[in-house]
């Protein structure tokens, strides 16, 4: 089998080579605790700094104090809500929308249950927000609104500088879970009315078990886990310095790389679409295909379900992934394609492709070349396919009793 | 990625029977859309010796759906219509060298597909009487479904009940916070409130009273009557002798099918709220002249 083919990108990338020897000798010799008051520490201390100057920049922060380092996504997600709770706590609602990460969507609903109002905001059929539903909700009762910048199974964008500007006018917080943003697209939130955003090292070629909440300076703010001093109080713990340093790299490696994103990954990510949707009938791109990330590519394959084509993909070495049922363990397929109304029978046949700047025009031309045969193959055995197409009237012509 | 067995990967790569049977006489349609499963099952029954002659299928479904449907159709092959209906859906998975927990009901769709195929053979109407949740106990493969019906049945309030009568939550542990969910959401239907800790019937130490014992187990056929009543059933306490407890069962739940269910559930309950092992004896009533 010829090498492996890594098209799953927005699940996690590979470290880059550049952080991870960045991060060895903090492993070893550069062991000292930053808050230590001898050279151990010392030296330590300079580099997180230095690391954290490198995220503010790819963020475009205005202070360096405004990054606060977490282990991750979700706990940066999780802090930025139970905070605006905690200060605001008069306030009884959170607007955020219906194709969020579970990381927002699974915290609102437990939040639900304790008996605050959630306003889950509706997308149309290609993911987009209707700012008249957001605007109505808007009110002096939500603490916080938390709305994504970049859907990670579609890669559509949400217009969150004009929403984080609306929230502003209404005096309520404004959250975004930018992680799949970030490192991918020009980021200026010196300019922006953003006061929260989420961010992880692993979605750009960071380490895993670091990320940051990007905190701006004045926002309200209570600390989910309190202790020691670090991070000005804000997250206590010791500092996970090898991985901090680690995301240091890969900030810096996303600047350098920032217009190859846009420009070659974002013509790969085309080329992919065009060749798949051009070789396979009954198939289309979900999404907002106009305004999305550059790597991320969502076909839904009608008739055939997920997992049996990521199977068949991965025998080949391709390594996708897919909104169904099956790949999760639940009984419903993915909460983001039922949102847009996307059929059952398209829902749980929907793959995504997520790219990088390590994949090449070849690897993409293995994969258009691939995929066809799978997808006719496993319509063979499909009730709804016939000889060369659906079966007229799919719905009605199988018709199973249905648990 | 799911831990399948050589077997599950085998089949679903190389299918057996796949495809539509152009002389079947015997159609089965089962599935759920929305779950991202359906199957239909074709198969050629000789009409004389009613033996299935050939099998086929064709399969909406992840990979483990499209195993379970080749290793079902291999499995009935040359059986009779009744041989076939004994194959269940755990000899399906064990054809397969077992499934993941969270694939099983893809071995119970096979099994649904043969009851339906056989029922269409017969001119008999078949219908799923299986819902399905989602899957609360990932050690032992149990929905919550099963675990709402459960402790409605059986006025069930606590994890640790739910786990003997399920065996849900008897393992890791990890899924008592969605059992607690359910047990609330239940006990609250019947307007009571669910408290963590000990279950309201604790194992006395010592041995209890004649009058306390017999207490006791008023208290649980009290318990258990107006889930019974409410399906036009009734029990009634017979008797009570030693470690044997003598009832009747009334109305529809006389020799109803579910009756040694039902017992086995008072009993279980029985064991609990005396604190010793009993056992609960159906009695049939001299019926009033």
């Amino acid at each position: 089998m010829s090498a492996p083919i890594y098209l799953d990108n927005n699940a996690t990338t590979r470290c880059a080579p550049e952080a991870v020897a960045a991060m060895l000798p903090f492993f070893t010799e550069q062991f000292g605790n930053p808050s230590s008051m001898h050279s151990f520490g010392a030296k330590v201390g300079h580099a997180v700094k230095a690391a954290r100057a490198s995220l503010q920049g790819l963020l475009g922060a205005e202070q360096d104090s405004e990054i606060i380092y977490t282990a991750g996504g979700t706990e940066a997600d999780n802090t930025a809500i139970l905070s605006a709770l905690k200060a605001y706590p008069e306030r009884k609602e959170i607007i955020t929308t219906s194709v969020e990460h579970h990381a927002v969507l699974h915290l609102c609903g437990q939040l639900e249950k304790e008996g605050y109002t959630i306003h889950r905001l509706k997308v149309d059929g290609k993911g987009r927000l209707d700012l008249a539903e957001y605007r109505a909700v808007l009110s002096s009762k939500v603490a916080v609104v938390s709305v994504m910048w970049a859907n990670n199974e579609t890669g559509t964008y949400f217009p969150v500088v004009k929403m984080a500007e609306m929230a502003r006018a209404a005096d309520v917080l404004f959250h975004t879970d930018a992680v799949q943003a970030v490192g991918k697209i020009p980021l200026d939130l010196r300019h922006s009315a953003i006061d929260m955003l989420s961010l992880s090292g692993h979605k750009l070629h960071g380490p895993k078990g670091i990320g940051a909440l990007y905190l701006r300076r004045g926002a309200r703010f209570r600390p989910l886990l309190r202790g020691g001093g670090q991070e000005r109080g804000r997250r206590a713990g010791t500092e996970n310095v090898p991985a901090i340093i680690g995301l240091g790299v890969a900030a810096q490696l996303a600047i350098e790389h920032m217009t190859e994103e846009n420009s070659r990954v974002r013509a790969l990510r085309d080329r992919l679409q065009a060749g798949i949707l051009a070789a396979v009938p009954n198939a289309f791109a979900t999404g907002d295909l106009d305004n999305r990330l550059p790597n991320t590519l969502n076909i839904a394959f009608e008739y055939v379900e997920g997992e049996a084509i990521l199977m068949l993909l991965n025998k080949q070495g391709i390594a996708a992934s897919s909104g169904s049922a099956c790949t999760s363990g639940s009984l419903e397929p993915s909460h983001v394609m039922r949102a847009m109304g996307i059929p059952y029978t398209a829902a749980h046949g929907t793959i995504r492709f997520s790219l990088s700047r390590e994949n090449t025009e070849a690897e993409i031309d293995r994969v258009i070349a691939a995929v066809p045969p799978i997808i006719a193959r496993l319509r063979k055995l499909s009730p709804y396919w016939g000889e060369d197409g659906p079966v007229t009237d799919p719905e009605k012509a199988f018709a199973p009793a249905y648990a | 990625m799911w831990d399948y067995s050589d077997t599950v990967k085998e089949h679903f790569y190389n299918p057996r029977n796949a495809g539509p049977l152009a002389e079947a006489n015997a159609v089965g349609e089962v599935g759920s859309i929305s779950c991202g499963d359906a199957l239909r099952l074709m198969l050629k029954v000789d009409p004389g010796s009613e033996t299935i002659l050939d099998a086929s299928f064709q399969t909406f479904g992840c990979g483990s759906a499209i195993a379970s449907s080749s290793a079902l159709t291999e499995i009935i092959k040359g059986r009779t219509l009744d041989e076939a209906l004994t194959v269940t859906n755990q000899d399906i998975a064990d054809y397969l060298g077992g499934l993941p927990p969270e694939k099983m009901h893809c071995s119970v769709m096979g099994r649904e597909a043969l009851q339906s195929a056989i029922a269409n053979y017969r001119g008999e109407d078949w219908k799923d009487d299986h819902a399905e949740g989602a899957l609360v106990c990932k050690c032992f493969a149990i929905d919550s479904v099963l675990i709402e019906e459960t402790i409605r049945a059986n006025n069930l309030c606590s994890v640790e009940q739910v786990t003997n009568y399920t065996k849900a939550g008897g393992s890791c542990s990890s899924c008592h916070e969605g059992i607690e969910e359910i047990l609330a959401k239940v006990m609250a239907e019947r307007g009571e409130s669910f408290a963590p800790g000990q279950p309201p019937a604790r194992k006395t130490p010592g041995k209890l009273s004649t009058l306390e014992r017999i207490r006791r187990i008023e208290d649980v056929i009290a318990r258990a009557r107006p889930n019974l009543l409410r399906d036009h059933g009734d029990i009634e306490l017979v008797d009570v002798e030693g470690k044997t407890i003598y009832v009747a069962m009334k109305g529809a739940c006389s020799g109803c099918q579910m009756e040694a269910l039902t017992l086995g559930g008072i009993q279980q309950q029985m064991v609990e709220a005396l604190g010793e092992l009993v056992k609960v004896v159906p009695v049939k009533l001299a019926q009033p002249a």
